[in-house]
């Protein structure tokens, strides 16, 4: 499970996040919406542990994560940036070792074992072929299933007991559709194979109904809805968090909720 | 197929450890005069008469141990400074390290100040302490709020304070005389000619300390070009990672700057042309550089010393001839 209780966190005097509570239980898929600065990615940092709150608390399993050592928070739990940009040209299977980073011992080396992992994670977002590439030299979305393949091989031990926690900063922002279609079908694949706990934060609404179990709707750093993603993914909370008129329906081919948007509309106090 | 880490490094230093040795245990042959090796070593001849061990043990043994310390020190602090600052064209003397050091013996030679401390002269004594000054300025303003470096910080603080010392010094030669500016040019230009063991056994614990440092750092600098949160949330504590870079990259450049000067472009062109033999693993890059570093400039200093006999072209002269073009070769790749 993992939790955060009445999360406050400010970046100076600006408040971002303002009293926000969530939970997600193991092997759940959360989804954290909301508009251009509502929070989301501050929210995913906290919950990551790389910002402490300045109040509140989050705790994965019960263990408080601000008083859990770095590189055993790592061991559980791993994080996909929207984007990677790395300032070496590393090849993707060193990309991918270096999930295993948290596992080693100070002097320690990558041995059969931890390459066995790498493959294994490579292998199950379908980036095998890119073993031997600079990662530098892969498309966007080849990339982004890169570094979701590091973080599986980053979490795999704790994967396996199913206390692992994968945390994905907006992951489709910068991809094109049919890479958006690949990464969520390959989310979806992953936790029907995996015990994995997901949660992502992004404002791609049918991304989020494709994949998302539950959802927690941010405005302005508060919650503004949290529940079912069926529950939460109405047109009155639409309309609340984005002031879009938008028609939310099941779509037989797709196979879940779809959101269409219609027109935007003044919020309150707009004129 | 990529290889696994540990033959790669194995297979790394082995090579270039064995470019490095010959480079040492050759270069003391080289030079305008020729000296016979056995007559080096032979100890039936009183030390004053025999010439051969004299230009061997006194002349060139000491320079090209200088030139392997110096050498491996930039090439290796180049690679740390590179990763602390995700920026492949930083220099061991992008943020100031060397214009301190500058700084420092540029008032020294001038000043005529002639203290000394275990047996070294002043320059090398002040430009060092002129490093430590430059860097202690740098760090104090990078340091952000929460205790963290910024690196853009760094960059910006670094070479303000490059262009600032550079100004100090110009102030200072503007008003030196010509014999106390022929010296400056020498040391600014860098060179090898230690003429003792002295500076070298001085600077061999700073750089073993510093050495010790880069070692544990290879494998947190992997994860800093992920960036600082990627590196963290791999359970990387990037706070104490990049404090140990900055100084220890720092405490390198700082002490083969007082035996050498500031000898340009090593700290660049080692770590790319290894960058492209080896891969970015920073465990192979890192002693890989090293090595390679000691070859080079050792290299680097025969050929200073027979390109134009009998005048010895400063060895700083060659690394920015061949690093110049390297440097532009470098930036219209990366483009």
């Amino acid at each position: 499970m993992l939790r955060a209780a009445d999360v406050e966190f400010a970046y100076g005097q600006t408040a971002v996040l303002r009293g926000v509570s969530l939970a997600v239980p193991t092997g759940g898929f959360a989804g954290i919406l909301g508009p251009n600065g509502s929070g989301k990615t501050t929210m995913l940092k906290v919950l990551s542990g790389t910002l402490k709150p300045s109040k509140g608390v989050v705790s994965v399993d019960g263990v408080d994560v601000s008083r859990t050592a770095r590189h055993t928070l790592a061991r559980r739990m791993a994080v996909v940036p929207q984007e990677t940009h790395l300032a070496f040209d590393y090849t993707v299977l060193e990309v991918v070792l270096m999930g295993r980073y948290p596992h080693l011992g100070t002097f320690e080396v990558e041995g059969p074992a931890d390459i066995a992992i790498a493959r294994d994670a490579l292998a199950a977002t379908g980036t095998s072929r890119f073993e031997d590439r600079l990662f530098a030299t892969l498309s966007g979305g080849e990339k982004q299933r890169v570094i979701i393949a590091a973080a599986l091989a980053q979490v795999a031990g704790a994967a396996a007991g199913g206390g692992a926690y994968l945390l994905l900063d907006e992951p489709t922002a910068a991809l094109d559709l049919a890479y958006q279609l690949e990464v969520s079908a390959l989310l979806r694949t992953l936790q029907q194979r995996r015990p994995i706990t997901i949660v992502v934060s992004t404002h791609d609404l049918n991304f989020a109904a494709g994949v998302c179990r539950s959802l927690v709707l941010l405005s302005e750093g508060r919650v503004l809805a949290a529940g079912d993603t069926g529950d939460v993914l109405t047109p009155a909370n639409i309309r609340a968090l984005y002031g879009v008129e938008a028609d939310v329906r099941t779509h037989d081919g797709a196979g879940h909720l779809v959101v269409v948007p219609i027109a935007r509309v003044p919020a309150a106090g707009e004129g | 197929m990529i290889r696994p880490i540990r033959r790669r490094l194995l297979l790394a230093v082995a090579g270039f450890g064995t470019l490095a040795a010959a480079s040492i245990l050759l270069a003391p042959l080289a030079g305008s005069t020729s000296i016979d090796l056995r007559r080096a070593f032979d100890t039936s001849l009183p030390f004053v008469e025999n010439v051969d061990a004299q230009i061997f043990f006194v002349a060139r043994l000491p320079r090209t141990l200088a030139g392997a310390l110096v050498g491996a020190a930039l090439a290796a602090a180049g690679v740390v400074f590179q990763g602390l600052l995700r920026n492949p064209l930083a220099t061991p003397f992008t943020l100031g390290v060397s214009a301190g050091a500058a700084l420092g013996a540029m008032l020294v030679i001038t000043s005529g100040w002639t203290f000394g401390w275990a047996g070294l002269p002043a320059i090398p004594i002040a430009s060092f302490a002129g490093s430590v000054g430059a860097v202690t300025i740098v760090y104090a303003l990078a340091r952000a709020r929460h205790g963290g470096l910024s690196t853009n910080v760094l960059l910006l603080a670094g070479v303000t304070l490059n262009a600032f010392f550079s100004a100090l010094i110009l102030f200072v030669q503007f008003f030196a005389d010509y014999a106390d500016l022929y010296r400056m040019l020498r040391w600014l230009v860098g060179d090898l000619d230690v003429a003792s063991y002295q500076p070298i056994l001085t600077a061999v614990p700073l750089l073993a300390v510093a050495f010790g440092v880069f070692a544990w750092l290879a494998r947190p600098l992997n994860l800093l070009s992920l960036g600082v949160d990627g590196a963290e949330t791999h359970g990387i504590d990037v706070r104490r990672a990049q404090r140990a870079a900055f100084f220890s990259a720092s405490l390198a450049t700082g002490a083969a700057v007082s035996i050498a000067g500031p000898i340009g472009f090593v700290g660049i062109i080692i770590p790319h042309l290894v960058r492209l033999i080896v891969g970015a693993d920073h465990r192979v890059v890192l002693p890989s550089a090293a090595l390679f570093g000691a070859a080079f400039l050792v290299g680097c200093d025969v050929l200073a010393r027979t390109l134009m006999p009998p005048v010895e072209v400063p060895v700083g002269v060659i690394t920015a001839i061949l690093g110049g073009p390297f440097f532009l070769w470098l930036l219209v790749r990366r483009a």
